[in-house]
């Protein structure tokens, strides 16, 4: 009897180490996981980065005929698509977030909301299809050349508008980036927007304070960090997106200052000539800008979330 | 008095305008879903017939339908789920039972999100360099398996935040009874979360089933039906950037369809998964 309850508990605890272990297991896989695509990935870019030195980085020259190789065009490319999605989307999501924390009757947030996440249920190559069949062919007849007219002579920020209207372009890659990466701004922006005690907005209101007023001088300050966080979420989002850029932007290894100019990025440099790469250094090459553009998307990514722990690390001490 | 209640016009102004622009942002927002939906029904209703679902996917200028993509999109989505999930359900089960005050826990959650907003374009550059350079040839497996190392993170995440919502004294009452921990984790926490779970899974599947830029280079595309998962596999979304791209128009006319009905399976999926979630919270 005392032997069969022994016999039990022995195995209890064999089969509590064995879950427990097969459990952590899996959890380390996340982390063999990203060691594995960081040490791939220098290994196969080492001889791009080997032949070309630091000018894989400064130079401009993209010729696989004689096998010259550099990064800089993508990651401008890049660089620029992001920024002019963040430009677009911040303001947009900001006011997205205000819409449904602040001004929309109760019975209308969760279908506004749920409405705007499903812009991020939507597949890249969907907004790449229609970004290029239905977006651009009207944006080349209607907004172009109307663009070019009325700021293409502005001084400084003129030259930025020149260009064919041709509809595609570094300038349609990075509104549609900026559409795709709204929802995700704009639910971190909502959710710690959310978070703001009643109490510190009630006080506001009681001295006055117009709704926006609370927004811009209450809501935001406390949030900051919060909303920080969610821009970089975004940025990161857009920084590694694909599809829809390589379906719009182009593809040009010039590098223009004008935003009507076709361009390319990291991610469609990727997309358009990887499987299509021939000889080991032109492969390696690709692969190269892959590493890279992990790595930049990593670091914002790690920023983002300090600042949303922070923010919910702030939540917990609280309550 | 002037002075002041020119300032206090200006203040309401400011408001009016700023409130206005916030309603504005939100209908621009809404506008770009709107146009994108109705793109995809306008120049997707028209291509879709039987067809599409029978014949396989035609010669340039021919007509044809996409049964072989969309077995291999099958494929795909299905060897992604079946390796990614358990990864995934065992990963989360650890973090929520036995990493809540834990650094190695918290340095795997802090990894998984930024893996699960990593571009996945370099999943499908990682898949190559391990898979497809070293044996010579593109096969399904190898997409398979870049769609499961994106379902992973997605998965956990929801599988972790389903099990914390699970009470403790649900725990502590199935041990003070004597089960040993894994039966408390499996038997109680596990059954008490499985819808959580589960629509973690159908995110998962949602996020993938789209995905394109890793199965351009892991499972490319193949112009005949197969289901040797060694082989080069036909699925929807590389076929919808092949034919997209293509100047023949009963390709772009495939593309079309292929875009809503991977799309409206897609919006589908997520309303369910949301729809579950928000049963499950307010349940509690």
């Amino acid at each position: 009897m005392s032997g069969s309850t022994h016999t039990t508990r022995w195995r209890d605890s064999l089969a509590d180490l064995l879950f427990r272990s097969l459990t952590q297991l899996a959890a380390l896989t996340v982390l063999g996981l990203i060691l594995a695509i960081l040490v791939v990935l220098t290994a196969k870019a080492w001889p791009a980065f080997h032949n070309f030195g630091f000018k894989f980085f400064t130079s401009t020259e993209w010729d696989p005929v004689s096998e010259k190789f550099s990064a800089f065009a993508s990651i401008y490319g890049t660089l620029v698509t992001s920024l002019i999605a963040l430009i677009i989307a911040v303001p947009v999501s900001f006011g997205i977030a205000l819409f449904v924390t602040e001004l929309a009757p109760q019975w209308l947030r969760r279908p506004v909301s749920t409405a705007v996440e499903l812009l991020a249920a939507i597949p890249s190559i969907i907004y790449g299809m229609w970004g290029l069949f239905v977006f651009a062919p009207i944006f080349a007849d209607k907004a172009q050349p109307w663009i070019s007219a009325h700021l293409g002579h502005w001084p400084l920020i003129g030259g930025l508008f020149n260009g064919p209207p041709i509809g595609i372009g570094v300038f349609t890659a990075g509104l549609i980036l900026a559409i795709m990466v709204i929802p995700f701004v704009t639910s971190v922006m909502r959710d710690v927007f959310d978070v703001v005690p009643t109490v510190l907005k009630e006080s506001a209101y009681g001295l006055g304070c117009t709704t926006w007023e609370v927004m811009w001088h209450v809501v935001l300050p406390y949030t900051r960090v919060g909303v920080v966080g969610g821009i970089m979420l975004g940025l990161g989002r857009a920084l590694g997106e694909t599809m829809a850029v390589t379906f719009v932007i182009g593809n040009s290894h010039d590098i223009n200052l004008a935003l009507f100019m076709p361009g390319n990025t990291i991610s469609s440099t990727l997309a358009n000539e990887f499987s299509e790469a021939v000889g080991p250094l032109y492969t390696s090459s690709l692969i190269a800008l892959g590493l890279i553009l992990f790595f930049v998307t990593f670091v914002v990514l790690a920023i983002a979330k300090l600042l949303l722990l922070r923010v919910e690390a702030r939540e917990g001490a609280k309550t | 008095m002037t002075a002041q209640s020119r300032r206090y016009l200006f203040r309401r102004g400011l408001n009016l305008f700023n409130l206005g622009m916030s309603l504005l942002t939100t209908i621009f927002g809404l506008f770009w879903l709107a146009w994108l939906l109705w793109t995809l029904v306008s120049h997707g209703l028209q291509a879709l017939n039987v067809d599409l679902f029978v014949q396989d996917t035609p010669p340039p200028g021919a007509e044809g339908g996409m049964a072989n993509a969309m077995i291999g999109s099958l494929l795909l989505t299905l060897v992604g789920v079946v390796v990614g999930t358990p990864v995934g359900i065992l990963a989360g089960t650890w973090l929520a039972e036995y990493g809540r005050a834990n650094h190695l826990a918290s340095v795997i959650r802090f990894i998984n999100d930024i893996l699960l907003s990593a571009p996945s374009i370099v999943i499908g550059v990682f898949v190559y360099a391990v898979i497809v350079a070293p044996l010579g040839h593109f096969s399904g497996w190898a997409g398979g398996l870049s769609l499961a190392i994106i379902m992973l993170p997605v998965v956990l995440r929801t599988t972790e935040d389903m099990m914390r919502l699970v009470p403790d004294q649900m725990r502590e009452a199935a041990a003070a009874l004597g089960a040993p921990r894994w039966k408390v984790t499996v038997y109680i926490v596990h059954r008490a979360s499985l819808a959580g779970m589960l629509t973690g899974v159908i995110l998962g599947i949602a996020r993938i089933s789209g995905e394109t830029a890793p199965l351009l280079f892991t499972a490319l595309n193949n112009q005949f039906r197969t289901t040797d998962m060694a082989q080069p596999m036909a699925n929807l979304p590389v076929m919808i950037f092949q034919f997209a791209m293509s100047p023949y128009e009963s390709w772009q006319h495939l593309a079309w369809a292929a875009a809503l009905i991977i799309t409206a399976a897609i919006l589908i999926l997520s309303i369910t998964a949301r729809l579950l979630l928000s049963a499950k919270t307010s349940s509690e």
